[in-house]
């Protein structure tokens, strides 16, 4: 049994051969690729580990950034402002987008412009920008809380314009949106249900996508919040990182590990949603 | 009595005109076909019909109302389209009864409703399968029942069967016919398959450029082609050129050999085109009155039938058809013939420009 099983081994083995070589070496080359492209992510986590685990007590960095209240406030009130953003980010891109494929396809390089500007003008130009807008009549936005936090929303949104967009137009590409719609109509559906009813649904993947990189970015960011005096994330990490030794380290990894948690849970998400498949071809 | 209308709809994008002074008068229950290469405008009058596109001028009525100026989702028509355009996040019974919830109908009335539709796609069993789950047939099966939910005044079909395989076409197309008649429902069916438009209508519009070269029966459009497009694109004609030697008698010449037409008033001396459908010629001398002598260029067998191209001379080349049988000897290539055919199988078409371009265009777009 065994002899025989060595035997049939052994044939598929000479017939292999030839190719075998090559195909080992491409293999290797992979590996090695791989493991440069892992070092470079992996190496600044360890090293951030490393550099939080000096503090004494053992852990005692992780201890104490979770004991102050200002971590999870300050994460909460980002979190509260990222979904805000995200949902008024939706509520005006999807419309937009399958307006401008539906019916203005010539208008679409122009969108697309308009939606990267936030990649040309700097973070920083924005915010005084807007507070040099809104700090006085007729929308002296910046003079109240509220008035601040809308700001910081608005600023928001406009940061997260290209990834949402481009989330959400590719999207619409992959369904046959001009029959769905057309179909809607034809049963008698308003604007108001073709969005609600059948394009959001349809787009639920790429809204997540769209959702969580649009979270990430407000989660992290500094500029903004900061220049608007907003308790936010990103102001908190940098006043930790002015003032304390390993505590930064533990909270950025931290930090890092929630998004994680976010990007596997939207992962789940969206293996819960349906295959979309569209056979035949537009006309 | 006369239920969908339309009377001078034009469409214009431009200078150019998609489609041109356009006049139908569909009575209730018929099935009336556009048939057409793809840009002579049939798609474009099914889309004005349903509202998609605004014409740029006529009328377009449905049991007496003008509909002209409605938006689509308040002119209650059904429409059916080629990518079958099923909602893929919503399943089978969530998609024929989307209509009826859109209506604001009572679920008991919408589950009632959808279940006698799922009966009568053949898919009783299929109401929780998402659209993914189906195959083409049954996705378009799935369409037309979401379609005929409404309860459309007129139902449209742009092209269903052209992204499903051969056969399933065939059956499908009957059951698209058989459940047309039994709802009797006034249906619009867009195609460029003319076989498709003869087997299922009451009326076919022939269409080129914009504009309609024929509306008729399927066998009044198939035996009397009203222009030499027509002729081209419907079923597959020899077109061949000939001499009018003498226009009283319809005696013409044709690469040194005369024939003898059904029609006469040809002005003697002109250039005809002469056309003659495979199935009047006959091989030997049994078929009629007219020969011609040629030498066999090819055979080639299509099951069924064996299809015969002889060449009579110069650029002349006719085919025919012999039906397939076990004892049929057929020519051999190199073999000189005799064909024959009777003076009423031929059909004098006008000028001889005008037929070129037709079928210069019915090779290019068919």
């Amino acid at each position: 049994m065994t002899v025989a099983s060595n035997e049939n081994l052994a044939t598929v083995a000479a017939s292999a051969r030839p190719a075998a070589p090559r195909r080992q070496r491409g293999a290797l080359w992979a590996w090695v690729v791989f493991i440069i492209g892992a070092l470079y992510f992996i190496v600044p986590l360890i090293a951030t580990f490393e550099v939080s685990m000096r503090s004494i007590p053992l852990f005692s960095a992780y201890t104490n950034a979770f004991a102050d209240p200002g971590f999870f406030s300050s994460l909460l009130y980002s979190f509260v402002i990222g979904v805000i953003t995200v949902v008024l980010s939706i509520v005006l891109i999807v419309p937009t987008a399958f307006w401008v494929r539906l019916r203005a396809p010539r208008l679409r390089p122009f969108v697309e412009f308009i939606t990267l500007l936030p990649f040309v003008v700097p973070p920083v130009v924005l915010v005084f920008g807007l507070i040099k807008a809104y700090s006085r009549p007729p929308l002296p936005l910046t003079n109240s809380e509220f008035g601040s936090d809308a700001l910081l929303v608005f600023a928001y949104v406009v940061l997260s314009l290209p990834y949402m967009y481009r989330a959400v137009d590719s999207g619409l590409r992959t369904i046959d949106i001009r029959s769905l719609t057309e179909a809607a109509q034809s049963m008698g559906a308003s604007w108001f249900t073709i969005l609600t009813r059948i394009i959001l649904p349809n787009l639920r993947v790429a809204l997540l996508s769209g959702a969580f990189l649009s979270l990430a970015i407000v989660i992290g960011e500094y500029t903004i919040a900061s220049y608007l005096a907003r308790p936010a994330f990103g102001p908190y990490l940098q006043l930790l990182g002015a003032n304390r030794a390993y505590e930064p380290a533990a909270v950025s990894l931290i930090s890092f590990g929630l998004t994680w948690l976010a990007m596997i849970a939207i992962a789940m998400l969206g293996r819960g949603s349906r295959t979309r498949i569209q056979i035949g071809g537009a006309h | 009595m006369t239920f969908l209308t339309l009377s001078g709809v034009q469409k214009q994008f431009g200078t150019t005109y998609a489609v041109h002074d356009f006049n139908l008068s569909a009575e209730k229950g018929e099935f009336v076909s556009f048939l057409g290469p793809s840009g002579c405008g049939k798609t474009t009058t099914l889309r004005m019909i349903a509202g998609f596109e605004q014409p740029t001028g006529g009328t377009i009525t449905v049991g007496g109302t003008d509909i002209t100026h409605r938006p689509p989702n308040q002119r209650n028509i059904g429409m059916v389209f080629q990518s079958y355009a099923l909602f893929p996040n919503m399943n089978v019974a969530d998609n024929i009864g989307f209509g009826m919830k859109v209506r604001k109908r009572p679920t008991d009335q919408i589950r009632k409703r959808v279940e006698e539709l799922l009966g009568l796609i053949n898919l009783p069993d299929k109401g929780g399968r998402f659209p993914y789950q189906l195959s083409g047939g049954q996705q378009q099966r799935v369409a037309l029942a979401r379609a005929l939910a409404v309860e459309p005044q007129v139902l449209l079909l742009d092209e269903p069967l052209s992204a499903l395989d051969a056969k399933i076409r065939v059956a499908l197309r009957k059951e698209i016919r058989a459940i047309q008649r039994q709802f009797g429902i006034t249906t619009v069916y867009v195609t460029h398959d003319q076989e498709e438009a003869l087997s299922l209508s009451d009326r076919v519009v022939v269409m080129s450029e914009g504009r309609i070269e024929q509306i008729g029966a399927p066998p009044e459009i198939y035996n009397f082609p009203a222009t030499p497009f027509v002729a081209s694109f419907v079923g597959t004609l020899n077109l061949i050129q000939a001499n009018v030697v003498d226009g009283a008698s319809a005696r013409l010449g044709l690469e040194g050999q005369e024939i003898r037409g059904a029609q006469p008033g040809a002005a003697t001396g002109a250039r005809v085109t002469v056309a003659l459908r495979p199935e009047a010629i006959e091989l030997g001398e049994t078929g009629g009155s007219n020969r011609l002598r040629g030498t066999v260029e090819d055979v080639s067998f299509l099951g069924s039938i064996v299809r015969t191209r002889v060449r009579i001379g110069g650029d002349s080349v006719l085919s025919f058809d012999q039906f397939n049988d076990p004892g049929l000897a057929a020519s051999a290539i190199g073999e000189e013939v005799t064909v024959s055919f009777s003076p009423e199988a031929t059909l004098i078409l006008e000028g001889r420009a005008s037929a070129d371009a037709a079928i210069e265009q019915a090779i290019a777009e068919v």
